[in-house]
């Protein structure tokens, strides 16, 4: 088995997963021409991350929501909820910040166990749960706030969504600590791809040609560098993102490389036979929704704190978002297939285009028109890589 | 009775990377029963794709002549408007329809898109009549047995007006009884004049049935033999078969092996299991029964005398409910509450249904390798991708697993080589008791050789071993000991030595006083 593997092996071996990376870099490219390179600039960047951060991390439990042959419909009430729990301990009681993100993860994980508790060990479909969930925790939430928003914030807590690292080491006109930060996670990244190569060869496992390891890596380190330098030229880092970056570190870890993960997909991928193999099938249901709960609340912290209010009717659609976010990035309808990296890259896919067409003017109505057209497109895309695959056997 | 009702000649059929039929000839007089026998891989199911037009013309190579003119079918439809169905090896009924809808789908009885319910249950039960199936036609399919289902198929193929039926492995899934049955229904229907082509691996039925038999061999027909020319020569008939199909003369279905008995390794003792909707109903009625380290132990049962419920129960209460009954490992009573309880106690269970059961096939080889014992992988809860990657590929080579790759995805493997795959998943969890159910159906000869050779090595290395089967020259020639199944209870232990087919039967159909 030891040996190298050439370029076009590689391009087609996982053509549905490459697939979405490509179509990533042309949509960016195009709104880049079209915005007239707005898009790119310092400031719309740091934007963007803002923006759709809390689309982001719900499309992380969502896409394994979807692995394991659930969804879940109720994570934008969640959000609302969540949130307003935040701003009532925050807001009306005068509680410091942290105890309201603390309350905030407490009513995640509660609203996890009930969904969980139907799912996981009545045996209740997910749909018909989350639905329940979209109108209960919708109720709540405005049974919480009373019906009215509650703002503002404190500072510390609009921190969480508002906040730069900026200005830590100074810097000649840009902040040096942001490409320090980068810099050091280039390193990071090089260096555990090259300790995974060593791994492989310790097996005796085929890996690309050195060259082309390294055109991978001087590539994915320009990109990186590039992000962090127009980061640097703005504000600083959000601290929004080190929080994304590091859930998709340890959520792209637990699901491809832990014995939990791996359950995930086994169940997706034929239930029954999962049970045979001794797979705990309640349990991994039952924290798989209590993980949502978890980051729906994250997610609700956020999107609080960036509108430096709580309202009632927050987190409208957000798991349409996500659920199309998930989707996009190559998960399968009927379960098995999908992940983290393919539903973040899926909820840029869409922030991109939202971002875009608002930057060229483009009112909401036709905004909606093309992400639903991408959304289809991108399952059909999907649908027919399925199909081209188990032809060629 | 000579005349040609299907001509195939000269068949190539090409899919990117192999031949997959070369050159392949098939003639089919009118009103015979005509057998193809090929291992798994021979080419058998495509050519009978490129008959039925599942290949549409033009992506073969070849002519198709029938009824002496010559076709080309773009798809299904095209050659069942000619009077050719096909009934696949998985059937093609949907549960929740009832016996009439599921006869007349896609082909209903109607005026002006309106069904005429009456109507339809009439020529529905005319049907049945004919298949021999007594069976109300408004009931559901799903509530029959897969025998019963059969017919339905058949019934339905009927409504057609069919003139040329292609059975694929029609009896796989069926016991000797609904087995006879259907091949006593076949032969009713060459009477009426219908031509059939039976696709199967089991020797004895196409000795028993067909007139003539094609064999395929790695995507060429081999021969035609005239069966009854060639049975008139006093030839074994089977025994030619086989040597068509493997190219070599199998001296020996069952490979040989030394017999070395251990300690006792596993023992039940007054299993009971009811059905899991039905409480009053017993499944598994005080069934005791033990297997010592090196022997492999047969169940023989009909189908529906408890075989599977009394393993899956077992096998972490997987099956039914009211489960009561001790289960001993070396001499131990142990307790056993879930499939990773069983898999912690050494037991390991391979279902009958591998695809069903058995196998994520969207997944590929390495993956379903460590399913069941990850941990071994996984000894702090992160998987070593490499080490599993290592584990597969030792299975790939040591199981002779026919496959690129261990990537290579489930799915796209022949029978034989999934049940290598299912087969490697429990040696990867080192049980001390394997429990095999039905290891070798939908398996074609040769790769049955090599089960059984995988099976005699694991009893030589020191496994117990459970063989769940219906074929009982199987369990005969597997098997040191053989326990008999009637309704859920023991009716019989017999060492090999003085068990026969008759004397098993006799057991297996034994009813309670």
């Amino acid at each position: 088995m030891t040996g190298t593997s050439n370029i076009i092996e590689l391009l087609t071996r996982n053509l549905r997963q490459s697939g979405i990376y490509i179509a990533f870099v042309l949509i960016v490219l195009l709104f880049t021409v079209l915005t007239g390179g707005t898009l790119l600039s310092p400031g719309n960047i740091t934007n963007l991350v803002l923006q759709y951060s809390y689309i982001l991390i719900l499309a992380i439990g969502m896409v394994m929501i979807i692995v394991a042959g659930h969804i879940d419909l109720s994570v934008g009430s969640v959000v609302a909820l969540t949130g307003g729990v935040a701003a009532v301990v925050v807001i009306r009681e005068g509680m410091p910040w942290w105890v309201g993100v603390i309350a905030a993860l407490i009513t995640g994980v509660l609203v996890g166990i009930w969904q969980g508790f139907w799912v996981a060990i009545v045996g209740i479909p997910a749909f018909i749960v989350t639905l329940a969930g979209m109108l209960i925790f919708r109720g709540l939430a405005m049974q919480v706030l009373d019906n009215v928003s509650l703002s503002p914030f404190p500072e510390e807590y609009r921190q969480i969504a508002g906040g730069f690292s900026n200005g830590l080491l100074g810097g000649p006109g840009y902040d040096l600590f942001t490409l320090v930060i980068f810099a050091l996670a280039s390193v990071g990244f090089a260096v555990q791809q090259w300790r995974a190569r060593m791994r492989k060869l310790e097996y005796k496992q085929t890996v690309e040609a050195l060259w082309l390891f390294a055109v991978k890596v001087v590539l994915v380190v320009a990109v990186i560098m590039a992000f962090g330098w127009q980061l640097a030229n703005s504000r600083g880092m959000p601290y929004v993102l080190v929080l994304l970056a590091a859930l998709v570190l340890i959520y792209g870890f637990v699901t491809q490389r832990t014995v939990f993960g791996r359950h995930i997909y086994a169940m997706g991928g034929n239930l029954e036979a999962a049970k045979l193999s001794g797979v705990k099938t309640r349990r991994v249901n039952f924290m798989l929704f209590v993980n949502m709960g978890v980051l729906a609340a994250i997610a609700g912290i956020v999107y609080s704190a960036r509108s430096n209010s709580a309202q009632p009717a927050a987190g409208n659609m957000f798991e349409l978002d996500a659920i199309a976010a998930a989707f996009i990035g190559g998960a399968a309808v009927t379960g098995g297939v999908g992940k983290v990296q393919g539903a973040i890259i899926g909820g840029l896919i869409m922030a991109v285009m939202s971002n875009g067409m608002q930057i060229m003017g483009i009112d909401q109505s036709t905004q909606n028109v093309v992400r639903g057209v991408v959304l289809v497109l991108a399952v059909a895309y999907d649908v027919w890589s399925k199909k081209k695959a188990s032809v060629s056997s | 009775m000579n005349e040609n009702i299907l001509e195939m000649r000269s068949i190539t059929k090409r899919f990117p990377g192999v031949v997959a039929l070369q050159d392949v000839n098939l003639q089919v007089r009118r009103g015979e029963i005509h057998a193809v026998c090929g291992e798994n891989g021979a080419g058998k199911s495509t050519l009978m794709k490129v008959l039925s037009g599942v290949h549409p013309a033009g992506t073969y190579e070849g002519e198709i002549h029938f009824e002496s003119k010559q076709v080309s079918f773009s798809s299904l439809n095209d050659s069942e408007e000619l009077g050719i169905v096909i009934i696949h090896q998985e059937l093609a009924l949907v549960p929740h329809l009832s016996v009439a809808e599921n006869i007349f789908l896609g082909n209903e009885k109607s005026r002006a898109g309106i069904i005429n319910w009456h109507e339809v249950n009439l020529a529905a039960a005319a049907l049945l009549e004919k298949v021999g199936l007594r069976e109300n036609p408004v009931t559901p399919v799903g509530h029959l047995g897969v025998g019963k289902q059969q017919l339905v198929e058949i019934a339905k193929a009927l409504s057609k007006d069919v003139k040329l039926l292609i059975l694929d492995e029609p009896t796989a899934a069926l016991n000797d009884d609904d087995s006879a049955h259907l091949l006593g229904l076949i032969r009713d229907l060459r009477e009426e004049g219908v031509t059939c082509i039976i696709i199967s691996h089991k020797l004895g039925e196409i000795a028993a049935v067909a007139d003539s038999t094609t064999v395929i061999r790695d995507g060429s027909t081999v021969e035609t033999i005239d069966m009854a020319e060639a049975s008139n020569n006093g030839e074994d008939l089977t025994r030619r078969i086989i040597r068509d199909m493997v190219g070599r003369d199998m001296e020996n279905m069952y490979p040989g092996r030394d017999v070395t008995l251990g300690e006792e390794v596993f023992r039940i003792e007054d299993w009971h299991v009811s059905h899991p909707t039905q409480r009053d109903r017993k499944v598994v009625d005080g069934a005791s029964l033990n297997v010592r380290a090196g022997e492999v132990v047969g169940i023989a049962g009909l189908m529906g005398a408890g075989r599977t419920e009394l393993a899956m129960s077992v096998f972490g209460k997987s099956y039914g409910r009211d489960i009561s009954g001790t289960v001993y490992m070396h001499g131990k009573p142990v307790k056993i509450e879930s499939v990773s309880d069983a898999i912690n106690a050494g037991i390991a269970y391979v279902s009958e249904d591998r695809k069903r059961y058995g196998l994520n096939l969207i997944d590929d080889i390495r993956r379903n390798v460590s399913a069941s014992a990850l941990k071994r992988i996984a000894p702090r809860g992160w998987i070593n991708e490499n080490e599993e990657i290592a584990v597969a590929d030792r299975y790939r080579t040591s199981m002779n697993i026919k496959a690129p790759t261990v990537m290579s995805v489930i799915g796209k493997l022949s029978g034989g080589n999934q049940q290598k795959v299912v087969l490697s998943k429990w040696l990867y969890t080192e049980p001390e008791l394997l429990i095999l159910d039905e290891p070798t159906r939908g398996i074609d000869v040769g790769a049955k050789y090599e089960i059984y050779s995988i099976i005699n090595k694991l009893a030589a290395s020191g496994k117990a071993i459970i063989v769940i089967s219906s074929e009982l020259p199987e369990v005969l020639g597997m098997c040191d000991r053989v326990y008999t199944l009637s309704s859920g209870r023991i009716t019989g232990q017999v060492p090999v030595e003085d068990a026969t087919q008759e004397r098993l039967m006799e057991l297996m159909t034994m009813e309670k006083d």
